[in-house]
């Protein structure tokens, strides 16, 4: 496989700095719900999420599944978990130059790669994981587009 | 496993102590569950829940005598082969274990079982009643085979040659410069499958051997987790994991839908030497016809250039064949008898379209080939039409074997319940 050993530090830096990953509580995965109510009081959310559940569909769904629950154990779920309602820079990461190591939710180890997403624009990346931090059962702050923006600048 | 006696079996006492046990198998009256066990099967057929092993059981195997071994894809409590021995109503019990290493591969033949971690295959010697005699000692046979981060599986099976085949599957989707990754194009000369993405034969009784010892028999496949020798000709039998995602990775050439609907799962009759053209074709089931792939110029709409490996047979698309068992026995009705059961593990790969599988097919053979139509034999593995679509299965069957009175098992990898299908029994 193809990704640096740049990469592999990368990622590796930017796990360290993350939340302690063990003993999640991996939960049953539900069918997919309108995200958060706050986004009817917030049009700017309210239009990320619209955008964001576009490229979902398009890009994340067959590996993510329609509900976020991943499959066990190749694909991992995105709910409820640190990897995606933590550091939002690692997050971010993680779309941008994809993930090439094992990772463990709750006692199941995934494998599959990640593939890099970097194609997308900021925008779409922004809204794709302000979409996914708010659906699921998820409920976490949006990415913003400069947060973005500021990790692919690391990446080059 | 089949009821093909060993050379070991035959000596003269040993052949006594084990026609007198066998006896007393095909004696027992099996009561199939009430439900079935939860499965929908064709009439006059049952089922049972043999024993719940809450481990992930991959592969299966029955010696003659009934013992039943089961291979666990993760060390489950420091132990990853599992023996079970039943009990007079056709359940069994999960009686001892040994083997500190996961893995998914495992086989009986002439006196030895055979067991594969995912970078190594293992032997350990039968007695004449079935059972391991020394699980402290197994006999590394082969060793250092590749493994990546998926398709790691190392499936075995013996021919009756002493010759051991161990699947080693291509660590890639299409081995594309960046795997799975939007508009990567494929490696010329795919180096993966210098070492994998094939089937490698082996000596079944030749201890510590690598690559170097052995013969890389077939190629061109991407992954095969369900392989199994056919008795009728004489010939290895393999099901392929078929690629993923035609869609994600070329969007402009493929909808959702065509990739949900592609490529075929595919049943390869192997000789040696055999290419059945991964990573650079697939097999389209509606042109019926070997395409060239994406990566490799492929749009979709252009036959394969080169000449590889036509599939035996084809079935849906990412259905992921796990397991696969020429039936031998006596006890299901005479249409099975050399046929083909092939477990169906289930799809992830046609979202936004409902997934698929989870069920056992049956493929009916003539004169050792494919003929006619396959069916769904045992279904409902997954607990409803709803779980099948969504893909959170309950139960996912993997593993097959025959049982010496001619009952087929199914190992589910996902609860690690074991199944039992009898025919014609009195409930």
């Amino acid at each position: 496989m193809i990704f640096s050993k740049q990469v592999f530090l990368g990622i590796a830096l930017l796990a360290g700095a993350g939340l302690t990953l063990q003993a999640q509580h991996r939960p049953t995965p539900k069918a997919a719900k309108t995200p958060a109510k706050a986004a009817a009081a917030d049009p700017t959310l309210a239009a990320s999420l619209t955008r964001g559940a576009v490229v979902y569909k398009n890009v994340c769904i067959t590996c993510h599944q329609a509900d976020g629950g991943g499959l066990p154990p190749i694909n991992p779920p995105l709910i409820k978990t640190q990897y995606v309602l933590g550091d939002k820079a690692r997050l971010s990461h993680i779309v941008l130059a994809g993930l090439a190591e094992p990772i463990e939710i709750d006692g199941e180890e995934y494998k599959q790669h990640m593939p890099a997403q970097a194609y997308l624009t900021d925008q779409q990346i922004a809204d794709v994981l302000t979409y996914v931090r708010n659906s699921f059962g998820n409920k976490a702050s949006a990415v913003q587009v400069a947060e973005v923006k500021a990790v692919r600048a690391t990446l080059k | 496993m089949r009821s093909t006696y060993s050379r070991l079996l035959l000596g003269t006492a040993a052949l006594a102590g084990s026609a007198l046990l066998y006896a007393s198998q095909t004696n027992v009256r099996v009561a199939p569950d009430p439900d079935n066990a939860g499965l929908k099967l064709p009439a006059g057929f049952g089922a049972l829940k043999v024993a719940e092993t809450g481990g992930k059981a991959r592969h299966i195997a029955i010696t003659p005598q009934g013992v039943i071994y089961v291979k666990l894809n993760r060390v489950k409590d420091g132990k990853g082969i599992l023996v079970l021995h039943s009990q007079p109503n056709g359940k069994a019990t999960v009686t001892t274990g040994f083997g500190d290493y996961g893995g998914t591969g495992m086989y009986v033949k002439s006196g030895y079982l055979y067991a594969s971690s995912d970078h190594d295959v293992y032997r350990y010697k039968l007695d004449d009643r079935g059972e391991v005699v020394d699980p402290t000692k197994g006999e590394l046979l082969v060793r250092g085979l590749k493994v990546g981060s998926q398709h790691e599986s190392k499936s075995i099976v013996l021919d009756n040659d002493n010759n051991l085949y161990v699947n080693v599957g291509a660590y890639a989707n299409a081995c594309q410069e960046q795997d799975r990754t939007r508009g990567s194009k494929g490696i010329p000369n795919c180096p993966i499958l210098d070492s994998a993405g094939g089937i490698w034969q082996f000596k079944a009784s030749q201890l510590n051997q690598r690559y170097a010892q052995g013969t890389r028999y077939a190629t061109g496949l991407r992954n095969v987790v369900g392989l199994d020798w056919n008795p009728q000709d004489n010939q290895l039998f393999v099901m392929q994991h078929g690629r993923d995602q035609l869609h994600d990775n070329w969007p402009a050439l493929y909808t959702d839908q065509q990739s949900a609907t592609l490529p075929a799962e595919c049943m390869y009759a192997l000789s040696k030497g055999s290419n059945a053209g991964w990573p650079y074709i697939y097999y389209d089931p509606q042109r019926k016809e070997v395409m060239q792939g994406p990566e490799y110029g492929g749009d979709g709409k252009t036959p394969a250039k080169g000449d590889y490996l036509k599939p035996a047979a084809a079935y849906p698309a990412h259905m992921a064949p796990n397991g696969l068992l020429f039936y031998t026995g006596n006890m299901f009705p005479a249409k099975y008898r050399n046929g083909a059961f092939i477990a169906f593990h289930g799809s992830w790969n046609r979202a936004p379209e409902p997934q698929a599988g989870y069920m056992v097919a049956f493929q009916p053979f003539k004169d050792g080939k494919p003929s006619g139509q396959w069916e769904v034999f045992a279904d409902n593995f997954s607990g409803s039409a709803e779980k099948t679509a969504s893909g959170r299965a309950d139960h996912r069957p993997c593993g097959l074997a025959q049982g010496p009175d001619g009952s087929l098992y199914v190992s589910d990898d996902s609860k690690g319940t074991i199944y039992r299908i009898v025919y014609n029994a009195k409930k």
